[in-house]
């Protein structure tokens, strides 16, 4: 799951140059990774890839700025409910 | 209007008449109607003509009484009639009722200085032989081209940068600073351009070229120093900058109809071009033809606005509709009008819009070009102002919500989720304090695309910093007046002759030999609203507020109402469809294509590509990177690689 979160981040925003080098905690605000429009594309690859669908108030930085936060945050939404 | 061009042997070999003909025959399109060259020793100046005023006298170069003096000229002096009776009571006399003429006798009466009398939008060179000395300028705004360089020990100028590129020996080769300068401003920093070793003279300035020595030096300034605090501005106060605003739109307008050939008036459905159409019908005699573009995506389309201005000021309308396949048809041609590299498509439609003008009979058009930069228009300016606003309390919840107000056009923007419009739009302390506070977001962005050079660009590029040379062209003052004036200044001296002015205005026109008139621009009009508090220039949020008093029964309520609507031209989708890019496209990206012109990385190229190819590009980031890409490879293509002529 994490290379394919950042081979998606690499590929989509950065048009794949891999020496833009970024950590799994960098936020991608910050870095400049990702533009106004680039989190809708990323929640688009998210819902799409791992099958599942984001309410509206979890499209924030806290669940999608960094490779760690997106993995914290799917970890928690792939759980199959008890 | 017209295109010019000439050159000037420091070693006092004669000029080369070839070498003029190639050069002016290169601008033709600027000026069809008639064509001349005149030599003096080393001296050469060529001209292309747009004939407008006094269409049968007007052939230049033109000389004055003792032909000591001789004019190639480009632009209009709107206030020739009032200049001439003064010069005539001091004595001159006239052979012809052109305003070149008066450039030269007025010339002749106050030397350097002409220009700051002149109301108008000019570039021209001047060659006095008595002082053995030529003289070039160019208008406060730079709404009229010119270009130089040295080569071999000669100077040589012109309109357009093609023309210069007709020297054997003039170096073909892109200035990678004003690359990055692009990719991240949008325009380059005057005197640089794209191509290294060429320069353009900036707006306001006029320039020497005497005893092998060139000197250019500014003799107009755009100064906000008059208007940069915000004061308590009563309703009388308010009724009296609204009336001093119309009185000189009006005459800006009047005087810019003077000509011996129909005029007629861009119409965009906007409160700007609505306002000129409207002076036009209510204070004038003359009959007026609209001209309007209007795009097959809704998106984008602003033809119910049109037809309702055009219908309630009684102008007759002539249309053209603009498909994805139209835009990115003519690109290439674009792009050799542009002559430097785009990060839009938006210049297109005006490319296309030029060529109905012309099939229509006219050489003249009105537009309210201008507007926006001067009176506080653009959302650019209310961003900052809400930024300023957020950053006071930065931990407020409330004052961000503002942020929805922005790009009501931008729906890709409005979908955002408030945390990331926050994140996007983000001011920190440092930020406060930054001179270019108001730019900064769209600049970050822009410069986000220069992942995409590669890296033997990156490499020059290393030492470089694009806001240092931003700096050191910025007045004292600047640092002085508040951040919505700043952004204006920023606005209007760089992006609107950058940019604006020149690959969306001049160069399109001119491609069909249309002349563009902006009575906004009128530099009455520009010291005005220059004075004009920032607060009256927007109220809270709402922009334009002076003009839209003046503009209170002049034009339809509604478009006086409606959300601002930036003009805007699709951009992705006129390139790529069902998974493919047109030919030129797929020739102009392809990674041998990129590596050769080197100065692009060809893998992440062929990322962006397939992003496009898939249909999944949708940021404005994307299409961004995709315009200025190829622009530039096509430039290079058309004028370094190939010359097209």
């Amino acid at each position: 799951m994490r290379e394919e979160l950042r081979r998606f981040i690499i590929d989509n925003f950065l048009f794949g140059v891999e020496d833009s080098q970024f950590s799994d905690d960098d936020s991608f605000l910050e870095k400049g990774l990702i533009d106004s429009t680039g989190v809708l594309e990323l929640v688009a690859f998210i819902e799409e890839q791992y099958g599942i669908r984001f309410q509206d108030d979890e499209i924030i930085p806290e669940n999608l700025d960094s490779v760690n936060k997106l993995i914290q945050f799917l970890n928690k939404k792939l759980v199959p409910a008890a | 209007m017209c295109g010019i061009a000439g050159v000037l042997n420091f070693d006092d070999a004669g000029a080369d008449p070839d070498l003029l003909r190639r050069m002016i025959q290169t601008v033709r399109h600027r000026g069809p109607d008639d064509c001349g060259i005149h030599i003096d020793r080393n001296v050469g100046l060529a001209h292309a003509r747009l004939s407008i005023i006094d269409l049968a006298c007007g052939h230049q170069p033109m000389p004055n009484e003792d032909r000591s003096l001789w004019i190639t000229f480009n632009g209009e002096i709107f206030n020739y009639l009032e200049l001439r009776e003064d010069l005539i009571r001091k004595g001159h006399r006239f052979a012809t009722h052109s305003d070149t003429e008066v450039i030269l006798h007025h010339y002749e009466e106050k030397g350097e200085d002409c220009v700051k009398d002149f109301n108008g939008q000019w570039a021209f060179a001047i060659w006095d032989s008595k002082n053995q000395k030529l003289f070039l300028s160019r208008d406060r705004l730079a709404v009229r081209p010119l270009f130089y360089t040295t080569c071999n020990g000669v100077f040589l100028f012109a309109s357009e940068i093609k023309s210069l590129l007709r020297h054997p020996g003039v170096s073909r080769e892109v200035d990678r600073v004003g690359l990055d300068q692009v990719f991240t401003f949008w325009f380059t920093l005057p005197p640089r351009t794209i191509f290294r070793g060429i320069q353009e003279l900036p707006a306001g300035h006029s320039m020497t070229v005497q005893n092998g020595c060139i000197k250019s030096q500014r003799y107009w300034q755009l100064d906000y120093s008059p208007a940069s605090e915000i004061r308590k501005i009563g309703r009388r106060e308010e009724q009296e900058y609204s009336e001093q605003l119309l009185d000189l739109l009006v005459d800006a307008t009047r005087i810019r109809l003077r000509a011996d050939v129909p005029v007629g008036a861009y119409l965009s459905g906007g409160l700007d071009s609505g306002i000129i159409t409207a002076i036009v019908r209510r204070f004038t005699n003359t009959p007026l033809k609209a001209f309007s573009v209007t795009f097959d995506d809704p998106e984008f389309n602003e033809a119910p606005y049109q037809e309702e201005v055009s219908r309630f000021l009684g102008t007759e309308r002539h249309e053209i509709r603009c498909s994805y396949d139209d835009i990115g048809q003519v690109f290439p041609r674009v792009i050799w009008q542009t002559e430097k590299p785009i990060l839009r498509t938006a210049p297109s439609p005006f490319f296309i819009l030029s060529r109905l003008v012309r099939e229509q009979g006219y050489k003249v058009v009105l537009t309210g070009e201008g507007s926006d930069e001067i009176l506080g228009g653009y959302d650019i300016f209310k961003e900052t102002k809400i930024r300023r606003f957020w950053g006071v309390q930065p931990d407020s919840q409330v004052r961000p919500l503002l942020l929805k107000r922005l790009y009501p056009y931008l729906p890709i923007l409005q979908e955002q989720p408030p945390e990331y419009l926050k994140a996007f739009f983000h001011v920190n302390e440092e930020d406060l304090s930054n001179p270019f506070f108001s730019h900064l977001p769209r600049w970050m962005l822009t410069s986000r695309i220069k992942v995409l050079f590669s890296d033997d660009v990156k490499d020059e590029l290393r030492s470089e910093n694009c806001y240092t040379e931003l700096e050191a062209n910025l007045p004292e003052d600047y640092y002085r007046w508040d951040s919505f004036c700043r952004a204006q200044y920023l606005e209007a001296m760089f992006l609107l002759p950058g940019y604006i002015l020149s690959s969306q205005g001049d160069r399109m026109a001119m491609a069909h030999s249309v002349e563009g008139r902006f009575p906004f621009l009128d530099h009455r009009v520009v010291q005005l609203a220059a004075s004009i508090p920032p607060n009256l220039k927007m109220k809270v949020l709402n922009e334009k507020y002076i003009l839209k008093r003046c503009a209170e029964h002049l034009i339809p309520r509604s478009v006086e109402k409606r959300p601002k609507q930036p003009y805007r031209a699709p951009e992705g989708k006129s390139f790529f469809s069902n998974g493919r890019g047109r030919d030129y496209v797929e020739a102009a990206l392809a990674p041998a294509q990129i590596r050769k012109t080197g100065l692009f990385r060809p893998a992440a190229v062929q990322k962006l590509v397939d992003k496009f190819r898939r249909g999944l590009a949708i940021g404005i980031k994307d299409n961004m990177a995709l315009a200025g890409v190829l622009s530039t490879q096509l430039m290079v293509d058309q004028f370094i690689e190939h010359l097209m002529w």
